[in-house]
Formats: C-alpha cells, structure tokens, sequence
C-alpha cells in the first residue's frame, strides 16, 4: 500500500469526494483525505477550494494530521487570506503548549503563513518563543524573526526583536547561536547599511566557542560570519586562524569552503616571516585537493574557486597539478575548468607533464574541449618561455592530424606565440600556409591573415595568398576584414614594387565598397597615412609591437581581492563582485581583504578596512583614458623603431606615385577633404594607428607627439608628483619631477596659481644638500601667473653648490619666492639623475675594484616582480646610466656586472642576479659594493624606479 | 537561503516541487530545461544556471535532477552540499531513491522535507533524528498503523537534537552489542599508452555500523597513522585527540555512518595492483582494425582480484566488433559504442584476455580519438595504501561489545589510455 492511491481519481469529481472525505467523522479517514489533498498539492494540482474543509482539521491531537494541515496551509494561505486567520487561534493556542515539539512547530508554521493579517498576532508568541525555556523552541523562534522581517520588515524593527536576535548569539546553546547568526544574516543582507552583526573581540569568542559544538550548517552560517571581522592585529588574526583550521577537516564541503575564506582572508594580515604563515599554507592543500574528489557538482563550485585562490596564492596548490589532470568521463564543466586550472599552475618544473596532458586531451572527442586544450597549450607556450619550443612542435604535430578544428584553434595559438617570441619560430609558417584552405573560421583567417602580414618579407607568394582572400572580401567577418586590409598595407611597406595593385585594390574596397565604419575609418588613415608620409606610415603600421604577457586573462588585483572576500558564494562562482549580479543592487557593501596590522601599532581604528576601497584608489587602478592614450603612444611609438627616419627613397617615390591619384580623385569626391571628421570614431580592433582616433584632431598631430615622445630618450623620469599643495602656500601649488638627459640635470616645475590673485616675482633657492645640487640658472617665469593658470618650466641644475650630509641623503630642501610670500618646501631626489654618462669601468678594473671593496660595504637588495628579461633590464638601467660590463649565466640564470658613478665621483659596482621567478615575472637578487655605503639604499631604490615603470 | 526544490525526470517533467518560502513558479524550470537541452547529456548540465531573478543549483543522482531555487547569495557549496543530503536521506528511507518510489512515498516525502528546512534553513538533517520524527515507512508499521490508527510521525521532541552528541538518538538498546568498521579504498588512476603512471591517488573511507547500547565512548588506533595527512571526520570524532595523539576518539551514532573519509595524494607512491596490456589500431586503408586486451596482476601482496570489468568508449566510426574473451562474457552496444567484457576473478597462472577484430564503416576514416578503457576491480582483505587499524576499545559502558574490522580496496575512477 502506497501513497500513489492517493493520485486516484473517480467519477464524481475528486474536489467534492475529498471535500466529504475531510468532514468525515472517522478519524482515519480524515487523515487520509488529507494526505490525499497534499498529494495532489506536490504535483502543483490546486487544491485551495478544498481550504475551509482542511482548516477543520487543524484542532486535533493527533501530530501527524496537525502537520499535514500546517503543511497545507503555508501553501494556501497567501490566497486565502481571510480564511487563514480561522487558523490563528489555535496557533496562539499551540505556543502555549506544554510539548516543546508543539511550540515550536506551530511558532515555525504561523512564520510560514505570509499573510500580513496573521504577523500580527504573530507578535506576542513570537516574543515568548525568543525567551522559551527550550533551546529547540528558540532557535525555532529565532528564524521565525528572519520570516518575519522579509513579510514585515517595519514590524520586526518596531517590536525590538532585532534585539534580541542579537542577544541570542550569546545564548548558551550553540544550536540557538547559530540560528540566530543565519538569521542576522539573513536580514543584514537586506539592509547592508544596518549594522546588525556588530562584531566585537567578546561575540566572536562566542561564536568561535559554538563553532566547535553546533552543527554542520551553523558551522557554514558561523564561519560566513566571521569572514566579515576584521580583527584588530595579526596577534587577534592568528588566534582566529588556530580556531578554525580544524574546520578544514569536516566532511561537509561547505564547512571546508567557508573555513577556506576566513582563512584566506585574514593570512593576508599576517606576516610571512612568521612560522604560523608557513604551517597555514601548508594545512590548506589537502582540504582543497580533497574537495576535488566529492561529487562532480561540488567539484565544480570548488574548482571555481581554486581559481581564484590560485591567482591570489599559487604556491598553495604548487604542488598538486595532478589532481587537476582530466579524467575523460568527467562532465564537460568540470574539464574545463581543471583546464583552466592546469595552465594557472603550470611552471618550468612541470611543463613537460602538463604537455603531455594536453596533447592527450586535444585528442579528445568533446569538441569543446578539444579546442580549449589546444589553446591552452599555446597559453604554456607564452607563460613559461623554456617550454615554447616544445609546445610549438606539439602544435605542429596537431595540425599534421589535420582534424579542422584543431588546425584552426592551433593557427589562433601560433600567432600568439609569435607575438610574444618575435622572429623565433618563423620557420613554421610553411607548414602553416599548407592548411590556409581548410580555415573556415573568422578568427583563424584572421590570425592566418595576420601572420602572413607580419611575416610578408619571408613567405615568397604572401602577395598571391592574400590575394586569394581578397576575392570574397565583402563576405569576409569583419575581424578578417580589418586584418586583412592592415596585412596588405603591411605588405605593400615591405615589398612596394610589386603590390601597388593590391593595396590599391584592398584600400578602395574597404573605403568605397564597405558600410563598416571602423573598416572605412582604417582604410582612410592607411590611405592618408601612405600618400602623405610613407615613412610615418612605416613607422605607425610596422612599428614593433608590444610583447603579450600570458597573464592577459588574470582576474584584477582588486577585483581578485574583493573575491577573495566571497570564496564559496556565488560570486565566486562567477567571478564576478556581488554587486554586479545580485538582484536589484540593493548598495551591496564591498569587501575588502584586510590591511596588515601589526599588534604593535593596533591604535589605528580597523573598523575602516571593510567599508570597501575608497574611489581614491580605484582611480589608480584603472587608468583614465588620457593616461592610458599616453601610455600606449610611448609604448608604441616612443622608442626608436627599427625603420630609421630616412627610409630608402624607393619607398617615398612608390608610395607618393601610387597614392597621389587615388588621394586626389577621393577627394574630389568630398570636397571637405578626409580630415579630422573622418577619425574621430575610434575603430574596434588594436592597431597602433587606431590611437589617434580618440584625439580627434586627425593625424598632423599624432605625428607631433611621436617626434616630441620620441626624443624623450634620456633616463626614465618619474611623473611629476605635487610637492607643495596650494593650501601650504596660499594657493600655489607646485609638483614636479627630476631629468637627466644628456649629461643635464633639470627640475621640471609646473606651478598653478590656485589664489584668487594674480602671482609675480617668482624665485628659486636650494638649501645645502648631500650632493651640492643647485640651480644653474634663475626661475624664469615670464608672464605673471593669473589665476587657474599653470605654467611649466624646466630649471636645469648643477652639482657644484655647497654640500651638506641630509637625512635622508636625497632629502633637498627648496624654497620659492613669489609676490606672496616665502615658501619652503622639501622633496626626495631620486638618485640616477645623480649617475653620470662615464659611468661604464674597465673589466679588469671592475674586477679589481670588487675585490678591493671591503665585504661588509656589500648590500643586498630584492627586487621582486620585474615584468623584464635580461636584456631588456640591461638596455633599460643603460639609459639611466647604470652599464653592464659583463653578463654570464649561471645555472640558468643571467647575472649581470655592472657600474655607475655619481656626479662627485664615488663608484657603485653592482651584480645582478636575474632568477625567473613567478612565470611572467623575474625576481632580481641585487648586490651593492661601494666605498660609501650609505648610498646603496638610494641606488637600489632607483634600479627599482627604473625597473618598474 | 534556499527557497524551493524542484524534482525533475530525465524525460523533463516535474514531479515534485516544494516551496521553503512563498511559492515560486515552475516556469522558473525553463531555463533548467534550456540548459539540459544545450548539454548533450545529463551529466553534463551545468550545476549552478542563473536566471533574471533566481539561481538554479542542481544536482544529478538516480536520473533525477534535483533543482534548488535561490534568490540571494546563498553559499552554492551549502546548497549543493544539502541536495545530496536529500538524496541520501531518501535512499537511506526507502531503500533506492527513484521517481516511482518518491511518488509513492510523496507525503512522507513532503514530511521529511518540511523537516529538513524552516525557511530555507536546515533544521533536522542527520538521519538518525529525522528517522525518530518521522518514521521511515515499513510493511509492518503500515498494517499496524492501519489497524491501531497510530502515525508514522512521532511525538516525541527528538532528544538529540539539543544534546552536545546530537548524532546519536538516546536510549538504545540492543541485545547484541557489535560494532564493525569497513576500511575501504578506491583507487583513482589514469595510466598511459605505456603502461606508466600519469596520476594515482587513494580515497579512502572508513564506514561503521555500530549497535552499541547506551551511550558509548570510542577510541579507535591505527598502526601506521601517519598515512592519515589529509582526513574529513564525521562530526563525533574528537578533533583536538587527533591532532595531538592520532587516535579517533568519539561517541558514535546509532547504526551506519561513514566515520571518517581520506586522502592519499598523488606525491605519496600509490601500489598499481592491475595491468592492461591492450594493442588497438586501425589501418588508413582498411576498414578492419584489431583489438587485443590482457589484463593481469601487480603488486596486490599476494592477494586475488575480482570482480574485475573492462569498458571502453569505441569511437563513433566503429560499426562492429568481433571479438573472442578467454573467460567471462563481454558485449558491444553498437548504438552507444560501449564494449563492456565481464571478466570477473583474474587467475596469475592464466591471464585473461579478450581479442579480435573492429570492423568501421563504410568508407568512415580512420577514428582521430584513442578510446580509453575503464576499469573495475575489487580486492579484499587489503587497504592498498597499507593502513591498517590497530585497535578498537570501549569506555562509558559495561558490556563486551563484538568488535570487527574489515579491508577493501577497488577501482575508483581507473582509466588507461590507449
């Protein structure tokens, strides 16, 4: 006998047999009505006529019936609303029952009943529940104020029970404690604002003490909790810490998760000197990696997560990439994301597994799968340099299979890898262009396309391939469109004799013949560019390109922070911050992982760290478009590109010939000319002469600035910092920087007059200094300086004023004089514009010279993170005047010798130890002898100021 | 927290729905079923799909897809963590959890749905509390229910749940005191072309089923402890004698339970107890490939294998195989393309063995995938890793309980590629 009978249906009607089974007199046959009532209620049949017959029921003592009634009337009540207070009584009745079970059940169905009519009566047994002798009846009652508030939010505030909600937490049984923290959480996350988990060093030992007693799902609501303290120092954060490692043991994968995140976040206020860093580190691995063997769901929550912690700590999981290795059963979501994983890890010391991995996956049947695998390994390729080699021979094993989408995805790939290895792997491109007819996707053309352009000089019949994509080009997506008409004009600046016709051909197409406004705007500056000046034109389209780093797809360091904060929620899941998903952005509060506070300096207040970042710092972080415009035109156009500025006059003579028609008949067609209106849409796509579009002021000036940036080709110079705020000088502000070009040391000024006056008699004084730095000539300010104006003046200095030892040794004391008043000022000269142009010792000498250094003048510094390899550390601190002498390797790394002399002459030897750290990044060991060894703080500290921007 | 749950079929219909909060609508469903419908198969409909105002959490046991609806953020983990709860609890009620065993049992369904969340909130999760409110359905309790008009839910306020050992219900007796403990392994191996090991790695459990009257305490030792690096403890397990002492110190639930689960991780040297020695090609010209597969013995101290199964996936172009297995049974499904051969005890002295012929079809190419073949096995009376307990005492009562311990070790997820 099952409860199936009870889907049974018959002749009648079964509404009305039901209606005369629920009133009929045999308590059993009640019952059985009613079973058949919820029966139907679970398969979403609607039983709600049947709502005055059920409500009958209710006054029994009998549980089993008095719960499948409340059962029905949670369901029913929202629509029955005038029915539903029949029930109150006997709820109000039942709270007063002397069986704990009763109370309980009848406080945590009258919750249910969102009817607004009933919360009132709701009130009053509420309120005794809350204080209820029994613990079971409490943690009952204390949800119930979590119903409450989300059918009434204004009633629960009103009533107080927000109070004693929070008395609960310190209630001595921790079931209660925990219920009473999901509760507050739950409300709190409706009201971000309102400060209702008030954690404070005594509530968090309480919960901490109920962690350990309550159970699984407390643990969760307990933990989730705790992640949002900040305590007050690393001495509070490690206790904490010691708390809740046992956590990381528990069956329950969310427990593991939780305590994960709390853990994660307050390492981060610990010191890594500290033994308990290392032992933390070390206890997190296992929990993580077991998470992997639960459920493939659960997996699947946890690998999004590992995500994360990979990018945040990856020497957690250094160790374990073979959990992440696939299994081929494994559901799809799951292999992608150990996919994904696999590359986060991948390093020197276990590339050669993790290839083999991945050409096993390529082989795969899931296409998906497949071609994510071949990507990432063009992804190791670009991450750990040793292995490029390698994992270009693998890709080219995998277009031999000629399996289409392999071939295409390996194309895309292979591009990248020259991008990032220019002039290295070239001689496959052959191979390449064999499988140019079984491309049928956008992107693979267009990567394809690309590489013939880039490398049109080495592939004898570039003209003829390109030419063959040339015949459908209005059919072509426009990526491979815009890629190309760029790749043609590549190829015609390299090889202008024989394909006039073509680039003729591409740029009338694309100007004349397409809708496209982005592929229109490109093909007139190419046009432009190449009738005007072809030698710019050289310089814009084949200027070297940036290098791509693998780290393109890392999550941002703040966002990645503020993740940390949600490991185990949804955000996580999604990578993504809770306020740009949750619904209706009810101002969800940003987290942020905590500051570092040492138990020594606690005064500070902490309370501050987790109301999020203030705007100040977003600022930094992404650039505005202005600086990142100035960025992007030095990286591109700054440094002396390899076509010098006289190119060979062929090409001029080509290019004008060939381009002066075609220019004229355009613009006859439009009288106004192809000017400044023409560029002002940026295009889409990432080409060095797309910048100029945003400035909207058409090409002429985008010229200026590459000769102007171009010259700037002295040591690095800081940008200017504001050295005196126009509150301490009654409104004149001055920031500045320091510049050493040719042998010249200047002060670049810019003052602004933030008074309401105008400003005269501007003049300069320096104070005696470690280094007799001195004005070499009188401030010059022209004009007096009306309000709101700024004026920048470059001060060339010299070295042969008066010396006096500062503290700290760069400290330069400065005071200006205007109309005013006197103003002093002091700032911090970095030292390389100290390091003189015959900086560069003999061999021999140096050699002789380190010997002769006493070694306690010998200091060690650690320059971590250096986006750079060797030789372009060695080109780069030569322009600061810093000269390698000599470059050995050792043991795979490359150690560098150099020398430098300061302007009163003291020599500074250095060694540079260059140790391929984290993948992308290098970690320089560097070692400092001089005969004053006072200086070495500074000259570290300039290696790093050159190094790093 | 968590608002409704939806049980669906692996045909697409719901045939159970239940709402913690107000009532949300099944249409929510749709977006679950677009998702099913982009995965090609069930396993691979993703667990966690968003919707303009709800998130679906789901997971897959039995061909039934169990759907969680969300509306805030609510930790996934602790939702899908709870969804396997339900299925457990399900299974451990009415022995198998399937649609029509669900349909017929759907109010004690609903009761113990009802009891397991308040609101969203988990209330009563641990089976044994939920098995003294509500009574898991029997022949027997339904006649004398039938007859006596008592109920299957009970009145009493379940006593452990506020107890510091809220796992264990209070007042059990039993006339036979036993407890006995399952050490079971499974190994997880993937093994390459040439027979080496590319990742190994041990799970293991130990599983009780203790009927100890009273309220008994236990501590439990192992010879070799050290092994035990990475553990997840049922809750009765006192973690702070762990840590400093290495011994499982606890009170025990009344009946089954899985004491503690472990790790053994792929750094340590994991004993491979199997071989395949397997050599499957085709040819570019002929549409006939051959097929060969040996199983044998390695490292499993002197113990036999059994219940040994092969499977492997064939690629999609094979139209037929003709093979010949030394012993045991095997079978193609020429639809699915699953060769599974049943070789059940492997004999040293006579290595089993499965050979012949693949047969493509017409005119299809060469398969550019290698099928992986899966492997199953059993051995008993060994624990791979090498754990072994070392004993098993009693305090708190009197009596003299019988004691047992038991060792397996089998296949996990055990692939060898080809």
């Amino acid at each position: 006998m099952t409860d199936s009978k009870y889907f049974t249906t018959t002749k009648k009607g079964e509404i009305f047999e039901l209606k005369a089974e629920l009133n009929s007199d045999k308590k059993e046959k009640k019952k059985e009505a009613v079973k058949k009532v919820i029966a139907s209620m679970t398969v979403g049949k609607d039983v709600s006529a049947l709502f005055p017959d059920v409500v009958n029921c209710m006054q029994t003592d009998n549980l089993e019936l008095k719960k499948l009634v409340y059962l029905y009337l949670m369901n029913y009540a929202k629509s029955q609303p005038d029915m539903a207070i029949m029930a109150v009584n006997t709820f109000v009745k039942d709270c007063e029952d002397p069986n704990p079970l009763i109370r309980a059940l009848a406080v945590r169905t009258m919750g249910c009943i969102r009817v607004d009519k009933i919360t009132e009566y709701l009130c009053e047994p509420l309120r005794k529940c809350l204080k209820d002798e029994d613990p079971y009846v409490r943690k009952t009652a204390a949800v119930c104020v979590a119903k409450l508030h989300d059918i009434n939010a204004q009633l629960v505030e009103d009533q107080g029970f927000l109070d004693t909600l929070k008395d609960l937490i310190s209630d001595s049984n921790p079931m209660v404690v925990a219920n009473a923290v999901a509760a507050l959480s739950e409300i709190a996350e409706s009201h971000p604002s309102s400060n209702l988990l008030d954690l404070n060093p005594q509530s968090i030992n309480k919960l901490l003490t109920a962690l350990n007693e309550c159970t699984e799902w407390g643990q969760i609501f307990i933990l989730d909790c705790l992640a949002n303290y900040t305590p007050k120092d690393d001495r509070e954060a490690q206790s904490i810490c010691e708390r809740v490692t046992p956590r990381l043991s528990h069956a329950n994968s969310a427990v593991v998760l939780s305590a994960v995140k709390v853990l994660m976040k307050f390492m981060e206020m610990l010191s890594k000197d500290l033994d308990y860093y290392g032992t933390l580190l070390k206890k997190l691995a296992p929990p993580l990696v077991t998470l992997l063997s639960a459920e493939p769901e659960l997996q699947y929550v946890a690998l999004r997560n590992i995500n994360l912690i990979v990018q945040k700590r990856p020497e957690i999981l250094k160790h374990e990439m073979k959990v992440f290795f696939v299994k081929y059963n494994d559901p799809i979501y799951v292999k992608l994301e150990k996919l994904d994983i696999m590359i986060r890890l991948a390093s020197q010391a276990n590339i050669a597994q993790v290839l083999a991995e991945l050409k096993e996956y390529a082989t795969e049947v899931d296409v998906d799968f497949v071609r994510k695998a071949v990507r990432a390994i063009g992804r190791c390729a670009i991450k750990v340099e040793q292995s490029a080699e390698r994992c270009v021979s693998t890709l080219l094993d995998l277009i031999q299979t000629k399996v289409n989408y392999v071939v295409q995805e390996a194309i895309v790939v292979i591009k990248d890898i020259f991008r990032k290895y220019p002039n290295k792997y070239e001689s496959v491109i052959a191979t390449l262009c064999e499988n140019l007819d079984s491309l049928d996707e956008p992107e693979a053309r267009a990567a394809m396309i690309w590489i013939v352009g880039e490398y049109a000089e080495r592939i004898d019949n570039a003209d003829e391939l390109l030419e063959s994509f040339l015949e459908g080009f209005h059919d072509e997506s426009t990526q491979v469109q815009l890629q190309l008409l760029t790749a043609i004009v590549k190829l015609f600046l390299k090889k202008p004799t024989e394909t006039q016709e073509l680039v003729q051909q591409v740029l009338s197409l694309a100007t004349q013949d397409s809708d496209n406004p982005d592929l229109r705007d490109r093909g007139y500056i190419y046009w432009r560019l190449l009738s005007t000046d072809p030698v710019a034109a050289k310089e814009v389209v084949l200027a070297e390109k940036p290098l791509i780093s693998e780290e393109t797809d890392l999550i941002e360091p703040t966002l990645l922070d503020e993740l940390i904060c949600y490991i185990g929620t949804l955000a996580s899941v999604y990578h993504k911050p809770p306020s740009a998903f949750v619904e209706g952005g009810r101002g969800v509060v940003h987290k942020s992982l905590p500051p570092r506070t040492t138990s020594s300096e606690s005064t500070e207040s902490p309370e501050t760290a987790p109301a999020g970042a203030p705007p100040g710092e977003q600022l930094d972080v992404i650039p505005t478009q202005g600086d990142l415009l100035g960025d992007l035109l030095n990286l591109d156009l700054g440094p002396p590109v390899s076509g010098p500025p006289l190119a060979t006059s062929s090409v001029q003579m080509g290019a004008v010939d060939l381009l002066g028609s075609g220019l004229d008949s355009l613009m006859g067609d439009e009288p106004e000319g192809i000017g400044a209106s023409n560029f002002v849409s940026p295009p889409a796509a990432a080409v060095p002469a797309n910048l100029g579009a945003p400035m909207g002021s058409g090409l002429s000036d985008l010229f200026d600035l590459t000769s102007g940036v171009g010259t700037l080709s002295g040591s690095y110079v800081a940008p200017k910092a504001v050295w005196l705020p126009a509150m301490k000088a009654k409104g004149l502000e001055i920031s500045g920087t320091f510049t050493r070009q040719v042998g010249s040391i200047s002060m670049d000024l810019q003052l602004t007059n933030k008074a309401l006056q105008v400003m005269t008699d501007f003049a300069i004084q320096f104070n005696r200094n470690s280094f007799g730095l001195a004005p070499a000539a009188p401030l010059q300010v022209h004009a007096p300086l009306s309000p709101n104006q700024t004026v920048e003046i470059s001060l060339p200095l010299n070295t042969v004023g008066s010396v006096m030892k500062m503290e700290p040794l760069n400290n330069l004391q400065v005071a200006v004089k205007n109309n005013i008043d006197v103003f002093y000022f002091s700032t911090l000269y970095p030292l390389h514009i100290l390091f003189v142009e015959d900086g560069k010792m003999d061999r021999q000498m140096f050699l002789a010279t380190w010997k002769d250094i006493p070694n306690e003048n010998e200091a060690q510094f650690q320059i971590r993170d250096c986006p750079l390899n060797a030789e372009a550390v060695s080109s780069r601190l030569q322009s600061s005047n810093i000269f390698t002498i000599a470059k050995r390797n050792v043991e795979g790394q490359d150690m560098l010798y150099q020398s430098l002399k300061l302007t009163n002459g003291i020599w500074v030897l250095a060694e540079l130890r260059i140790q391929p750290g984290n993948p992308s990044f290098m970690d320089l060991e560097l070692s400092l002898k001089c005969r004053a060894p006072e200086v070495s703080q500074h000259v570290y500290q300039a290696y790093e100021t050159i190094l790093k921007n | 927290m968590i608002h409704s749950l939806f049980l669906i079929n692996s045909a697409g219909d719901i045939f159970l729905e239940k709402h913690w909060k107000s009532v949300v609508s099944r249409s929510v469903c749709d977006y679950f079923f677009e998702a099913q419908e982009r995965a090609t198969e069930a396993e691979n409909v993703p667990p966690v799909i968003s919707t303009p105002h709800h998130y679906l959490l789901s997971v897959y046991r039995h061909k039934i897809f169990f759907v969680a609806v969300i509306q805030t953020e609510v930790p996934p983990l602790f939702v899908i963590e709870f969804l396997h709860r339900v299925v457990d609890t399900f299974q451990d009620y009415f022995g198998v959890c399937s649609e029509p065993v669900i349909k017929d049992n759907v109010v004690v369904v609903y009761e113990v749905l009802e009891e397991m969340l308040d609101n969203g909130f988990p209330l009563a999760t641990e089976s044994n509390i939920l098995k003294e409110l509500i009574k898991p359905p029997t022949i027997l309790r339904t006649v004398v229910n039938t007859i006596t008009g008592s109920t299957n839910v009970g009145d009493q306020l379940p006593t452990g749940q506020l107890s510091v050992v809220p796992w264990r219900r209070t007042g059990v007796k039993y006339t036979n005191n036993e407890a006995y403990f399952d050490v079971i392994e499974e190994i997880d191996a993937i093994i390459d072309k040439s027979g080496s090991t590319v990742t190994a790695e041990i799970q293991g459990v130990i599983d009780a089923c203790v009927k100890l009257t009273g309220m008994p305490d236990l501590t439990l030792s192992f010879m070799n402890p050290r092994l035990l690096d990475d553990v997840s403890f049922h809750p009765c397990v006192r973690f702070k004698r762990w840590e400093s002492e290495r011994i499982l110190s606890f009170i025990p639930p009344d009946g089954n339970f899985r004491l503690l689960s472990y790790h053994v991780s792929a750094q340590n040297l994991v004993a491979i107890p199997v071989y395949v020695k397997h050599n499957i090609s085709f040819r570019d010209s002929s549409s006939l490939g051959r097929f060969e597969i040996t199983v044998g013995p390695k490292q499993t101290m002197g113990k036999s294998i059994e219940g040994v199964t092969v499977s492997s996936q064939m690629p999609r172009g094979v139209l037929s195989m003709n093979l010949t297995p030394s012993q045991g049974t095997h079978m193609f499904d020429p639809v699915t393309k699953m060769l599974s051969w049943d070789v059940g005890k492997i004999n040293p002295q006579k290595l089993p063995g499965l050979k012949g012929t693949v047969s493509l079809q017409a005119g299809a190419s060469k398969p550019d995938e290698n099928p992986t073949i899966n492997l199953q096995f059993k051995i008993q009376q060994l624990a791979i890793s090498g754990l072994k307990v070392n004993r098993l005492d009693m305090y708190g009562e009197k009596y003299k309980p019988f004691k047992g311990i038991k060792y397996m070790t089998k296949a996990g997820k055990f692939q060898v590629r080809t």
